[in-house]
């Protein structure tokens, strides 16, 4: 994936938020998101990644700045929203949680079935379309979300630190599930974590937040292998990146 | 395990029931043993003959209350449901509405149980009726139903805006199915309440205008025909253990998928 040259999916310029209580946020965010790349914002917590992301969103709109969108004109009507927690509800069927953003539509279970097994079916979870999100472990559950995420094809994924409540084992193969989508879809993923490892694990640039008030205090460009796998993970190349974040938060803080 | 599974089941059902049985015969014993007046306690086996002997007045006497209570009860789940709905879709109507709401719960329907009386009138007793349980039982249905309906997962609420939910899929599709089990337990209280305010209020509206259970007892006890007075309470309990033990039933099936209150955990 070479750095687009074209216009990029998002451009923030100056974005800020105080919220009621007098808490600032976010003061003044600018940065640009290249179409079809993988980027983490990495930060303490308080720093205001979680809300910059839910402006990107639209679930909360910025009181200072601008978000553009100069590649698509506006928010693309389609994005996949991932949250901590799976979210998924608990009264429907995996099948039923996945079909939702379809249903909410207004396409019937029919018209929606054939998406609805693939999307499962790339996060390996076909045969468990009957099932219950009790009946399904903390990392299936995460699945699910990617899967509900993935039904309606959207041009952009926001995830906010999906895997941050699973065990170190299923946050590993996530994140290589997660990979793999990446390079299969044609899709922009901006990806929130506190984890320097995993942000530096998964994306090809690395935004660096500090707080009070959240802004960006550095702009890392990984640099990796095409294919990222354990050979990566346990490389001096990964180890010196995680160590120069690390240094860079610290520098904030 | 299913051996030991159906054992739990078993003992659930007997070991109640043996107590029942237990207290019966102590009481059978008692009462021929200090040779207790019928007319202050009664023998179960003189219950079980007055039920027998007056098995046609006082069946059609539950099949009035029974009627009063299930209409009220309908009654109250749906207007508590439809009012809680009203309430979390519009927060001024809630503001509005709500301290009358609880002056309804906290008045005791006995105190207004003569008004409703003479204002429906002498010759619909049954509606007058039917207001009053409708009254006791309608509370519980609304305030758990708003608290079930406040209580969606945030992310969950996002999500359905993320993906433009209307208010009437927000509804139906999100806070709905999560107040359902809110809105079961506020049934089941209601349940037991409506029986409860059709007893109440037959017993003010008294003087054989209405021909319910309550009206039995209350005849019964003038006429001190004391083992009537205990079949009639006894089909009164009946009744109310039938309402409880289906409501449970209802919750159980639409429950028992997702729901951690009615999922057994294994080993």
């Amino acid at each position: 994936m070479s750095e687009a040259t074209s216009s990029p999916l998002i451009s923030l310029d100056r974005v800020g938020k105080t919220y009621a209580s007098g808490i600032m946020a976010l003061g003044g965010v600018s940065a640009e998101i290249a179409q079809g790349s993988f980027v983490s914002l990495v930060g303490p917590s308080g720093c205001g990644k979680s809300t910059l992301l839910r402006i990107l969103a639209g679930l909360i709109s910025a009181d200072s700045g601008a978000v553009a969108w100069p590649a698509t004109g506006a928010r693309p009507a389609e994005l996949g929203f991932v949250f901590q927690e799976a979210t998924l509800m608990p009264w429907a069927s995996v099948f039923d949680n996945v079909w939702l953003p379809l249903k909410l539509k207004g396409r019937s279970r029919e018209q929606a079935h054939e998406r609805v097994m693939s999307a499962l079916s790339r996060v390996s979870l076909a045969d468990f379309a009957d099932a219950f999100p009790r009946e399904l472990s903390g990392g299936m559950r995460m699945r699910v979300s990617i899967a509900r995420a993935l039904v309606t094809e959207p041009p952009l994924l926001l995830m906010d630190e999906p895997f941050a409540a699973l065990d170190e084992f299923t946050r590993e193969t996530l994140d290589d599930d997660l990979l793999a989508l990446w390079h299969a879809q044609a899709w922009t993923v901006v990806f929130v974590t506190h984890s320097i490892y995993e942000a530096v694990y998964l994306s090809q640039r690395v935004l660096v937040m500090g707080a009070r008030p959240g802004r960006i205090v550095a702009d890392v460009k990984i640099d990796a292998p095409a294919e990222r796998g354990r050979d990566f993970r346990e490389s001096h190349l990964y180890i010196d990146q995680c160590a120069a974040i690390s240094a860079k938060l610290r520098e904030a803080s | 395990m299913t051996d030991s599974r159906f054992q739990t089941r078993f003992w659930r059902i007997a070991l109640p029931l043996l107590v029942g049985v237990a207290v019966l015969l102590v009481w059978q014993g008692a009462v021929t043993a200090f040779d207790v007046p019928s007319f202050v306690l009664p023998a179960p086996t003189l219950i079980a003959e007055s039920l027998v002997a007056n098995f046609g007045s006082l069946m059609g006497s539950l099949v009035v209350t029974l009627r009063v209570t299930i209409a009220a009860f309908l009654l109250a789940s749906i207007g508590g449901v439809a009012l809680a709905i009203l309430f979390v879709q519009n927060r001024a109507v809630e503001t509005a509405l709500f301290p009358y709401a609880i002056i309804l719960q906290v008045t005791p329907v006995v105190a207004i149980a003569p008004l409703i009386l003479i204002w429906v009138g002498f010759d619909q007793v049954e509606l007058a009726l039917l207001i009053l349980a409708w009254i006791v039982a309608f509370f519980p249905v609304l305030s758990n139903s708003v608290l079930g309906l406040r209580s969606v997962d945030h992310n969950l609420a996002d999500l359905f805006r993320l993906y433009g939910a209307s208010r009437l899929q927000t509804l139906i599709e999100l806070q709905l199915p999560a107040a359902l089990p809110y809105i079961l337990a506020g049934m089941k209280i209601s349940g037991g309440l409506a029986l409860i305010g059709a007893v109440v209020a037959e017993f003010v509206a008294g003087s054989g205008a209405s021909t319910g259970l309550a009206w039995r007892i209350v005849e019964a006890g003038n006429r001190l025909d004391i083992p009537k007075m205990f079949a009639a309470l006894f089909l009164l309990s009946l009744l109310g253990i039938a309402i409880f033990f289906l409501l449970s039933l209802v919750e159980y099936l639409l429950l028992r998928r997702w729901h951690e209150s009615v999922i057994r955990r294994e080993g």
